[in-house]
């Protein structure tokens, strides 16, 4: 460098000033609004594209496929009526992991709160169903069945909080022996010995069942699970139990730092999301089967970890996803009746929607669109 | 060094031996609609000791990763010894004899010196000769000014014997220029000149040119020749240091930008006890004891600064008075009472905390900048009225913090972590000072943050304590410590080795308990 001194810039400074505009921060809501619907929703067209690429190498028209979807998940009452019934028991599991995933905890033991809140259910209904009326049955099994699941996703996250134990592979442990106690009691103490080939536990008496929505083919457990959905979004996002939960999920530090007692949070969200998983077992048993047996480990706590991520653990985006999640299912017949396609090929489209949605999360924050310009 | 390295000094003439002139024209980079460096032309003489000054974000780290190969200009070119190189490639950098050393260590801590020089050559045979290797590198250390222990594991060095072996290994490769991205920044300050003055010796003497990228313009001003300011992307000014003086360059960097003052300290007699620690231990996350038996008092009314290289055990000790952390022996007391740093405890005692790294210590990322304001009072009113949250009152405050804080963000509702360093920073001062405060923990507060946010949180720290409050200050910097604190102690290994008002501190005998002598 030359000796001489060059002047420093006598630029005014343009450090702009620091309030941002009423104009500004309502289009920056807008933009992220936008985004949070546009992102997902383009991830799902992505997926069902290459859904389509994937049955027309099995030799089919992929607008064959799609019209079957919909005719299959929403064409008719009857399907929209399937579509709902295959979703309800989602609303429930989804919550089990969307919960815990606001406080920072991965769980996926859904299905485990599932069969143990089933049997759990069944376990307390049976004896209540000679002494008590119907209402009081169903009160009894579902708060047995979130009791016993509650308790089982609870002592997850307790081993998480006091013993440094990853509540993912806990969680998915306890899977494991919640089916195996499942199948150690129905094959064992409760059960029905009329149930030859495909052990079960005695039936519960029709009249207490959980019946239908008036005027349609939907049990009431869609609505158990519409109103949990909506208590938990009111909990996490306008309750300051909600807030304080929220902060041990993006942070610990600063929730420490901040004197939370975090343990307790952790306790209280496991325990929330155990119970939602328990309860959708108990619907089950007391609006499906009637019984408890092995077929209650049927997936739904698996799919329940799928659409809590696409609803990108929203307690209130459950509720659409769930409804997509069931309608896919639900299609799942007619395009093995229709197109010749294995049942299983709907499970195909869940795992690429699932790819796609995950790989989509890093696209937030890249389109300029969704940001209004700083002035 | 390698065969293809071998060819790329064939088709450039340049001596093999030496320092190197470096020289860029006209660079330019640019991020999106970000300009980082705007037509940036600096020359740095074979042999001379250059310093690059500028604020965070100035376009420093852009022009020295442009040299080294890291990001490619997008117009501009860069000359060494007078040949235009486009240097694609780090290793590309490193062929032509460029080197750097960067501000945190980069050797493996469990191995030894020699591991570490032998493992960083570019072509480390399949079976190493250990003899033939430890041969080389003694053969090597006999030139250079200063030396290091080879045998021992590098993470039982000081950080100055950590720097040398950085500065050596560079050496070591072969680099004739070098590059030092804030080289005291972990060093006493007595190790700091050592080692500076070999490297200016060095320069001095023909071997090795050197860019040292900094803002303590009492190294520029010891150590330097000519230096080189940034502000904004553009080279605003420079020249020999000789004909400079501190305040001219800091005009230069900070531009016409107006800089909040600093309220006078206010003279007071210090007040009763506030904070109080006594027998503090601390295990760290290793299990091994970091803070052991700790006891300080500090007063309303004082600003109590506490000094150490890093690692000494401070973090461990703001960790335990911000309840991120157990003591596992000893009792905190505030205002007389004990304290477990709860909840209601910091309420009451109106505890304050300003963490090292806000993003990371203070702050939810992904929540937004009007909840992580509120993050102290989000359960009392105006927040909230029993269990449910005021939305409404959320962005208000924020708002308002917003303007008076000077944060600046597109909105109160956009997620903490996309502002930048300084603004977190700023946010999370306004959370944390606004109310009152008796008690206030500050550890490394202006860490990495421009001109302008570091006077303003300076003159924030300084009024709490005009206004009363309790203050601890955990510093590695001891300029910071200095300037603000009543009382200095110094922590070394989890003790407590020092203690004088400031105005009695002996500058000397601090950095020599620093050191632990």
């Amino acid at each position: 460098m030359t000796s001489e001194l060059i002047a420093g810039d006598a630029a005014a400074d343009d450090r702009p000033a620091v309030i941002p505009a009423e104009s500004v921060i309502r289009r920056d809501a807008i933009g992220r609004a936008a985004e949070a619907v546009v992102i997902p929703l383009g991830a799902l067209i992505v997926s069902l594209l290459l859904f389509g690429v994937f049955v027309a190498f099995a030799g089919i028209n992929p607008l064959d496929l799609y019209s079957a979807m919909v005719l299959g998940s929403f064409g008719s009452w009857f399907s929209v009526q399937n579509t709902l019934t295959l979703a309800s028991p989602l609303v429930l599991t989804a919550l089990c992991t969307a919960l815990p995933a606001q406080a920072g905890l991965m769980v996926i033991g859904g299905e485990g709160a599932f069969v143990i809140g089933g049997l759990a259910a069944i376990a307390v209904g049976l004896p209540l169903s000679t002494a008590a009326p119907p209402a009081l049955v169903q009160l009894g099994m579902a708060i047995a069945g979130m009791a016993a699941g509650g308790a089982w996703i609870a002592f997850a996250g307790a081993l998480r909080h006091w013993r440094g134990v990853n509540e993912t592979i806990s969680t998915l442990l306890l899977t494991y022996i919640g089916i195996a106690v499942l199948n150690h009691m129905v094959e064992g103490v409760m059960r029905d010995p009329a149930s030859l080939n495909k052990p079960a536990t005695h039936a519960l008496p029709n009249a207490d069942m959980i019946g239908n929505i008036p005027g349609m083919d939907v049990h009431m457990g869609l609505i158990y699970g519409l109103i949990f959905c909506v208590i938990a979004y009111i909990l996490f996002f306008h309750t300051t139990f909600g807030f304080a939960a929220r902060m041990v999920g993006g942070n610990p530090r600063a929730a420490r730092l901040a004197g939370l007692a975090v343990g307790r949070i952790v306790m209280i969200v496991t325990t929330l999301a155990g119970a939602a998983g328990g309860l959708a077992g108990m619907v089950e048993v007391a609006a499906v089967q009637g019984r408890a047996s092995a077929t209650l480990a049927a997936g739904y706590g698996y799919t329940g970890i799928l659409v809590a991520f696409i609803a990108r653990q929203n307690p209130l985006a459950v509720i659409p996803v769930a409804i997509l999640f069931g309608g896919i299912n639900a299609s799942g017949g007619l395009l093995q009746r229709r197109l010749d396609l294995p049942d299983a090929s709907v499970l195909v489209l869940q795992g690429i929607i699932f790819v796609v949605i995950l790989a989509s999360e890093t696209l937030f924050g890249r389109f300029k669109i969704f940001r209004p310009k700083e002035n | 060094m390698s065969q293809s390295i071998g060819a790329l000094s064939d088709h450039l003439p340049l001596p093999s031996e030496g320092a190197l002139a470096v020289e860029t024209y006209g660079i330019g980079k640019r991020f999106g609609d970000l300009i980082a460096l705007a037509n940036a032309s600096v020359k740095i003489a074979a042999g001379s000791v250059h310093a690059l000054l500028g604020e965070n974000g100035a376009g420093k780290s852009t022009l020295v990763k442009c040299i080294m190969g890291y990001y490619r200009p997008d117009d501009g070119s860069v000359m060494v010894d007078g040949h235009e190189v486009a240097i694609t490639t780090p290793r590309h950098a490193h062929a032509l004899g460029l080197g750097m050393v960067y501000q945190h260590f980069t050797l493996v801590p469990h191995m030894t010196v020699l591991e570490n020089m032998v493992m960083a050559r570019a072509d480390v045979p399949p079976v190493i000769n250990w003899r033939e290797e430890r041969k080389r590198f003694d053969e090597f250390l006999a030139t250079m000014p200063f030396t290091v222990p080879l045998d021992a594991p590098v993470s039982t060095l000081a950080a100055g014997e950590k720097q040398k072996a950085e500065i050596l290994k560079q050496l070591y490769l072969k680099s004739r220029f070098l590059i030092l991205d804030e080289p005291t920044s972990v060093l006493t300050p007595n190790e700091a000149d050592e080692i500076l003055g070999m490297i200016r010796d060095m320069a001095h003497a023909g071997r090795i040119t050197v860019l040292i990228i900094t803002h303590k313009f009492r190294e520029v001003m010891a150590f330097a020749d000519e230096v080189s300011v940034l502000r904004r992307g553009k080279l605003v000014g420079g020249g020999a240091v000789a004909g400079l003086t501190p305040d001219a360059m800091a005009r230069m960097m900070v531009g016409d930008q107006e800089i909040r003052g600093m309220d006078g300290r206010k003279a007071s007699a210090a007040g009763a006890v506030c904070l109080e620690m006594r027998n503090l231990e601390v295990d760290d996350d290793e299990g091994y004891k970091a803070v052991d038996g700790v006891s300080l008092a500090v007063r309303a009314g004082e600003i109590v600064g506490i000094a150490g290289v890093s690692g000494n055990g401070q973090s461990e000790l703001v960790q335990v008075l911000g309840g991120q952390r157990e003591a596992t022996a000893g009792e905190m007391r505030v205002h007389g009472e004990p304290y477990h740093a709860r909840r209601s405890e910091m309420l009451r005692h109106k505890v304050s905390m300003l963490p090292e790294e806000p993003l990371r210590n203070a702050c939810v990322g992904r929540m937004s900048v009007a909840d992580n304001m509120a993050f102290r009072r989000f359960d009392q009113p105006p927040y909230a009225s029993g269990p449910w949250l005021h939305h409404g009152a959320f962005r208000r405050a924020a708002r308002e913090l917003i303007a008076r804080y000077r944060v600046k963000t597109s909105s109160p509702d956009a997620p903490i972590a996309t502002l930048s360093g300084g603004n977190v920073q700023r946010a999370v001062l306004a959370r944390e000072l606004s109310g009152d405060v008796d008690v206030l923990v500050a550890a490394n507060p202006v860490f990495g943050l421009d001109f302008a946010a570091v006077a303003d949180i300076h003159a924030q720290i300084m009024a709490a304590r005009n206004r009363g409050a309790a203050v601890l200050l955990v510093s590695e910097d001891l300029d910071e410590l200095l300037e603000l604190a009543d009382r200095i102690v110094v922590i070394f290994n989890g003790k407590l080795v020092y203690e004088a008002p400031t105005h009695q501190a002996d500058l000397t005998e601090i950095g020599r308990r620093m050191a632990g002598h």
